[in-house]
């Protein structure tokens, strides 16, 4: 067992690590969220992050957030203080991250940990998307879609529910559009709102939705 | 049947470490079974076609400690292919010696002898804080800083110190169709 500080946005793939951390029975010990002002950061998903307290606080478990300006180097540094302090204040041993294909996100990631004496869970790494997708259905996550940023995904797509359907339609575009199926290339981002880690489901309570075009994002409020 | 040799002591590396090398030869349809290396015997070093022995994680090296659990391989005369981690194993069994070196993240390397198929340039993802040298290996390709795919110069066992299961999958693909 070890003490696993999650980086976590909130999104299906960083729940569904930590789902997998807990499962493979290690302690899920605080999560860590870093809050850019950059919406097109290199390493952070940002659209609805506010909202990963209300996931936090149904997990049970601390959250430990870092704003960072979301320049390049600079939110590397930024990530570093935030698990140093996740270190100090809750003495994690490993960091925990959703990373499925971006070689940029985890190599950074795997170098603070060296760095800081973590060890650093992969636990989705180079995971076939269709597989990740049904997986997370066959588990009963209930996740949304909250922001689509490529073409030919349009606003239809926001507040769809991942499920069987959601699949069979993303799959043809994966193969013509190149569109990566879970959305890992920032094609589109994800919010979870009931899985087995949380004590109880969350709710939509108000949403604001706005973009244009191929880029879309909704912001949601949640209980 | 492949034999697919977990080296990890914590259990989760599962994921990042075994299961993306099962992937590919699930795709490819190849038969296979994965054993941690605490539980491998003779029979099942027998009953294996070829042995894939695979990395695990910057922190997790108790491996190390347990080397004498890989002397099998002293004896062992069909194909090996070390992954990172698999690779430090081959080159310590053969009296090799772990030098301190990281590399993380992509990098170029040039394999300057054809090596399980292929020549030339190629670009790999690294994940190491040491690479080996050993005597008993022939260097077909290395980085700015290690070797990085190695032979050894009587037995058909390969090393790469870089992850093929990230970017390079033909690579077991080719190993296992030797």
């Amino acid at each position: 067992m070890m003490k696993c500080g999650i980086l976590f946005s909130g999104g299906k793939d960083s729940v569904y690590a930590a789902y997998l951390a807990k499962k493979c029975g290690n302690e899920i010990t605080c999560l860590i969220t870093i809050i850019s002002e950059n919406p097109d950061s290199y390493m952070f998903h940002t659209p609805s992050i506010s909202k990963v307290k209300k996931q936090a606080e149904v997990m049970k478990v601390p959250l430990i957030t870092q704003k960072t300006k979301g320049e390049k180097e600079k939110e590397l540094k930024d990530l570093e203080n935030a698990i140093k302090n996740a270190k100090k204040k809750f003495g994690i041993q490993a960091i925990v991250t959703g990373s499925v294909e971006s070689a940029y996100q985890a190599s950074r990631i795997q170098k603070i940990c060296d760095r800081l004496e973590l060890d650093c869970f992969n636990p989705l790494w180079q995971k076939d998307q269709i597989e990740l997708l049904n997986d997370l259905i066959k588990r009963k996550f209930k996740i949304i879609i909250t922001g689509i940023f490529a073409y030919p995904l349009n606003k239809s797509w926001l507040g769809r529910e991942i499920n069987e359907k959601f699949i069979n339609d993303v799959r043809p575009l994966f193969e013509k559009y190149k569109i990566n199926p879970a959305g890992e290339g920032g094609e589109f981002e994800s919010y979870v709102l009931d899985c087995p880690l949380f004590s109880k489901a969350l709710e939509i309570k108000d949403l604001k939705i706005q973009g244009k075009k191929n880029s879309w994002r909704m912001e949601i409020e949640v209980e | 049947m492949i034999l697919l040799i977990k080296i990890y002591n914590k259990r989760f590396h599962y994921y990042e470490f075994i299961k993306p090398i099962e992937d590919v030869l699930k795709k490819n349809n190849i038969k296979f079974q994965s054993i941690h290396y605490k539980n491998v015997s003779e029979k099942l070093l027998n009953k294996a076609k070829k042995i894939i022995i695979s990395g695990t994680s910057l922190k997790d090296n108790g491996f190390i400690k347990d080397i004498d659990r890989f002397n099998w391989i002293k004896k062992y005369k069909k194909p090996i292919l070390g992954i990172c981690g698999g690779m430090h194993i081959l080159g310590l069994v053969y009296n090799g010696e772990l030098k301190k070196k990281q590399e993380i993240g992509f990098t170029n390397i040039e394999l300057k002898q054809e090596f399980l198929g292929v020549l030339g340039k190629i670009e790999v993802y690294e994940l190491h804080n040491y690479y080996v040298i050993s005597k008993e290996f022939e260097v077909f390709g290395r980085s700015k800083y290690c070797p990085q795919a190695v032979k050894h110069k009587k037995n058909p066992f390969f090393g790469v110190l870089f992850h093929p299961e990230a970017r390079n999958k033909y690579l077991i693909v080719n190993f296992v169709n030797l």
